[in-house]
């Protein structure tokens, strides 16, 4: 008997109460009448599948019952249902929203097998932990490294394929046979670099994305074993990569094996590799950084060109900049302040429907229903809100992602985007529930008690100890919205800063496209010149043109390319010479991008390798190397030259707005012998100009294509787009920011109106007795502001103080802006005054329009 | 209780209605029910404690039946037991019910369906 009645618990609770006991009787009444042992299994057997079917289906009558209830009583309350459903749909789509970019950015392993032990490999030198590697050193650090399971490196390769339409360029990596095996992937079409394939003088071949894959091949699995054209030679395609590989950043488009010859391992500090390795399967991190730091001590010591070089080991995951992750973390944490509001004034509303509706839940009780099912009918009432609220809210966060998809850094090794997928759903659908049962239930657990039967008799009038609770809930809204607005009013400021800053040039007018120059084709210096004048010479022709010209690599497109500069008169040890971001330039250049000559001359189409080799230094190289004197005619080494300088130019940030930037040289395109340094050769053209981009565009690629008609052109951007990109980020969050901020604003001011609203018609009838007694006007006004102002004043000092907290947190984005930054705490503590102000308004008008005779009739 | 009401509760799950048959000519208690439904549908019909509570709660909640205070003779009472009395709003319902489904029977036998024939 005592299994039925466990059995029995399968019904709710109402059910069992009332028709319990009648069905145990009737069990052990066919009990008694079944002898036979097996009569009996099977009367169990029956009794127990009877009883799971019957009770599912009593609690379904009990939830269409609910369902029908709440249906009546939330169309009966419409304002509460779409207060409550629109509080429910903004707390968990901020939440998803921000969640999918957290989940994709911090939390989910990036998409290779067992990620975790994949680690990045660096060289370290004084400042900068996250160097290249010299091949030299990739190849002795790794054999001498037991920590690894495998070891790839890779370099980028642009690259310029022919023969399909119009010459492309692509973003190309120049990967070792290892890499692929290391990151245990595998080309979904053909095969990966065979050990041989990486050896100087190999058949050359290529692995193709599947981006590239199908918007150049057209997804033609006829590619395989087909030659293609790559910077002149051909490549045999041997695989195409799956659709969601990407590497080393979400732009790759095809992968060429990377060869070293003897001659690479000669210089130690010629440093071009990244390295990817994966640990074995018991070495951690930790172990794998001790041992490198070890290994890379010792040849330190044995090689005088590797004085001082360290090593460092990331995770692949960690290598992700520490922006990134600032970024996407205060999102989450702004989401969950939102979310906190939200849920902050759901419980305050439910509070106030609880205390309005204690007369009808009492009825109910009186007439029967047990706590349980009052409990169960509320509990579905919040669950329906809920759900409601959360199907708006994870439909509006499909609609959001994309927008704040922008704060996924594009180094992430993948090529997939954000979305919402079954984990992020999983997320919103718990939250949902959570959100839903916890503030639907918290009132409920109070009022819905059977015994509350008082409340009949009282009606609603009687307030009781739960103000305390409201006015806490209101206070914890203040703080959360203050400290919102705080950190959005400082990366707001760290944003103008950022944008307001000087870059050097002018980026306004000014188109810039890149045309690599392929060798061996151009290895000579006379035919890239060649080149540079015959286009530039015709694109200054082009009506609106005002000057044209050729660099390296723009400034913040291309950030690295450091050379060290010996200075005449100042010798030092070689790693204490200064550091400067080298670039060779056309005559014109200056001009093009708007930086200013602020002595000497620009360089000449004189300024050949038969003449005199010249210099252009940037002010800040000026200012540090030769401070107060007159750097005109002074001499520095750099670039296998000795050069003079013959010009001083603005300091440009080539590093980013956020960044210091090495001082700047500039040398003349010409005045490098045939095949040198053909990563400098100027591959960047810069045109000044006033004619709109769909003019100038078309008529500068004809004038290319008629210079070279196998040269490609790619990156067409205006250069306010290059600088723009600097801040978009930056722009993205704080935009995400602001809106989060605003709502949260709103919010707060709904819950303090709401608040007041209810104390007010609490105390109508003492206002009304006051008014009556000969209170002025100014006196009840006073009363009802106090309230409002004290629950604002309350959330100040904690509301400031965890503000200050989060801008110390989030001290990395803080540029040119402090943590305690002033005017920001003061403008977001008046800003939530005046919202305190607004919300209290209404309540206080309604205060001093009580009429006292029908106030003190109603007691 | 109209009619339309009456009418609006069909067709009645066949449950409800064997039990409302049941307690057509006296009142019962549940166990007494699930034997009578047993006997008259020979053995065909044998309704679980759980489905039998559950039809008795909605029919309460219906208006089919109420639970009665006065008891048949006291030798045959067992005092726990609670027993059933089918309402004139039950009675109305069972009747509408039986004449639906005499209806329908007028249907199959004027069909090929009708038993006996081709």
């Amino acid at each position: 008997m005592r299994a039925y009645r466990a059995l029995l618990r399968l019904y709710p609770l109402s059910f069992r109460a009332e028709y319990g006991e009648e069905m145990a009787a009737i069990f052990a009444r066919r009990l008694r009448d079944t002898a036979a042992p097996a009569a009996r299994a099977s009367l169990w057997i029956g009794v127990a599948w009877e009883t799971l079917a019957s009770a599912l289906a009593v609690h379904l009558d009990i939830l269409r019952q609910d369902l029908r209830y709440t249906v009546r009583a939330l169309s009966r309350a419409k304002g509460f249902a779409v207060t409550a459903i629109a509080m429910v749909a903004l707390g968990v789509a901020a939440n998803t929203a921000t969640f999918a970019v957290t989940d994709f950015v911090l939390l989910r392993p990036l998409p290779f097998p067992s990620a975790d032990r994949l680690v990045s490999l660096w060289q370290s030198v004084r400042d900068y932990s996250r160097l290249e590697l010299s091949p030299a050193n990739y190849r002795d650090w790794t054999q001498a490294a037991t920590s690894f399971q495998q070891v790839g490196a890779y370099t980028d390769a642009s690259l310029t394929l022919v023969g399909q339409g119009d010459p492309i360029r692509l973003e190309g990596t120049a990967v070792t046979a290892s890499l692929f095996p290391t990151l245990e992937v595998t080309p979904s079409l053909g095969r990966a670099f065979t050990a041989g394939e990486d050896a100087p003088g190999a058949t050359p071949t290529v692995v193709l994305s599947d981006r590239v894959w199908r918007t150049v091949f057209g997804a033609d699995e006829g590619v395989i074993g087909r030659a293609v054209v790559l910077n002149d030679r051909p490549h045999t395609v041997i695989g195409v990569m799956g659709p969601n590989f990407s590497f080393p950043t979400s732009q790759a488009g095809l992968w060429v094996p990377l060869a070293f010859d003897e001659g690479a391992y000669s210089d130690r500090t010629n440093t071009y590799l990244r390295a990817v390795a994966r640990l074995r399967p018991q070495a951690s991190v930790a172990g794998a950084r001790a041992e490198m730091g070890l290994i890379a001590d010792r040849f330190a010591r044995q090689f005088k060109d590797n004085d001082r070089t360290g090593a460092t080991v990331n995770t692949l995951h960690d290598d992700l900049s520490r922006q990134s992750r600032a970024m996407v973390l205060a999102l989450s944490a702004a989401a969950f302040c939102l979310l906190l509001i939200a849920c902050a004034n759901l419980a305050n509303l439910l509070l106030s429907r609880g205390l309005s509706r204690r007369q009808e839940l009492a009825v109910r009780a009186a007439m029967g229903a047990g706590r349980e099912r009052l409990v169960r009918q509320l509990a579905t009432e919040s669950l329906v809100l809920g759900a409601i609220g959360g199907g708006l809210g994870i439909l509006l966060a499909a609609v959001t992602v994309p927008l704040i998809a922008r704060l996924v850094p594009a180094t992430m090794p993948t090529a997939a985007t954000p979305a919402i997928d079954l984990r992020v759903l999983l997320f919103a659908v718990v939250l949902t529930v959570v959100t839903a049962l916890a503030f639907g239930l918290a009132p409920v657990m109070r009022g819905g008690g059977a015994a509350d039967v008082r409340a009949l008799g009282h009606g609603a009038r009687t307030v009781g100890g739960r103000h305390w609770l409201r006015g806490a809930l209101v206070i914890g809204e203040v703080v959360a919205s203050l400290v919102l607005l705080v950190v959005t009013g400082l990366l707001m400021r760290a944003l103008w800063t950022i944008q307001a800053t000087d870059p050097g040039f002018r980026p306004a007018d000014v188109v810039t496209m890149r045309t690599t120059l392929p060798w061996p084709k151009y290895a000579s210096m006379a035919k890239r010149a060649d080149f540079y004048a015959r286009v530039l010479e015709q694109v200054r022709a082009v009506p609106g043109v005002s000057s044209a010209g050729y660099i390296s690599f723009l400034p913040m497109v291309m950030r690295g390319g450091i050379w060290k500069v010996e200075v005449e008169g100042q010798p030092v040890e070689p790693r204490d010479q200064p550091a400067v971001s080298l670039r060779f330039v056309t005559p014109g250049f200056f001009e093009s991008l708007g930086i200013p000559l602020h002595a000497g001359r620009d360089v000449r189409d004189a300024d050949t390798l038969t003449a005199q080799p010249v210099a252009i230094v940037s002010d800040s190289f000026a200012q540090r190397t030769w401070p107060g004197q007159d750097p005109l005619g002074r001499r520095i080494t750099v670039a296998f030259k000795q050069r003079t300088v013959v010009g001083v130019a603005g300091s440009v940030r080539v590093r980013g707005l956020e960044r210091s930037s090495e001082p700047q040289v500039y040398l003349p395109n010409q005045q490098i012998d045939d095949g040198w340094m053909p990563f400098y050769a100027p591959q960047d053209l810069v045109v000044r100009t006033s004619a709109p981009l769909d003019q100038i565009v078309p008529a500068v690629r004809a004038i290319i294509h008629a210079v070279d008609p196998l040269q490609p052109i790619a990156s067409v951007r205006p250069m306010t787009a290059i600088v723009d990109a600097e801040t978009a980020p930056r722009a993205v969050q704080v935009r995400v920011l602001a809106g989060f901020a605003i709502v949260a604003f709103l919010l707060a001011a709904i819950g303090i109106h709401g608040v007041l609203a209810f104390a007010v018609s609490q105390r109508t009838a003492e206002i009304g007795v006051r008014i009556a007694l000969g209170a002025p006007r100014r006196h009840i006004i006073a009363m009802v502001m106090r309230q409002g102002l004290g629950l604002v004043a309350a959330a100040l000092i904690p509301g400031l103080a965890i503000a200050y907290g989060a801008a110390l947190a989030l001290q990395s984005l803080l540029v040119g802006v402090t943590p305690g930054d002033l005017p920001t705490f003061a403008a977001a503590t008046a800003t939530i005054v005046v919202m305190a102000c607004a919300g209290t308004l209404l309540p206080t008008l309604r205060a001093v329009r009580v009429d006292p005779v029908t106030a003190i009739r109603g007691v | 209780m109209t009619t339309e009401e009456a009418g609006a509760l069909l067709p009645l799950p066949p449950v409800t209605f064997h039990i409302l048959i049941a307690l057509a000519d006296e009142d019962r208690h549940g166990y007494a029910i699930m034997r009578e439904v047993a006997e008259r549908t020979s053995g065909a019909l044998k309704l679980g404690a759980g489905t039998l509570y559950r039809s008795i709660q909605r029919m309460l909640e219906q208006g089919l039946i109420v639970e009665t205070s006065t008891r048949p003779s006291p030798d045959q009472d067992d005092e726990r037991r609670r027993y059933y009395r089918m309402t004139p709003f039950g009675r109305e319902v069972a009747r509408a019910e039986a004449g639906r489904l005499a209806q329908v029977l007028k249907l199959v036998r004027a069909s090929s369906l009708a038993p006996g024939k081709a």
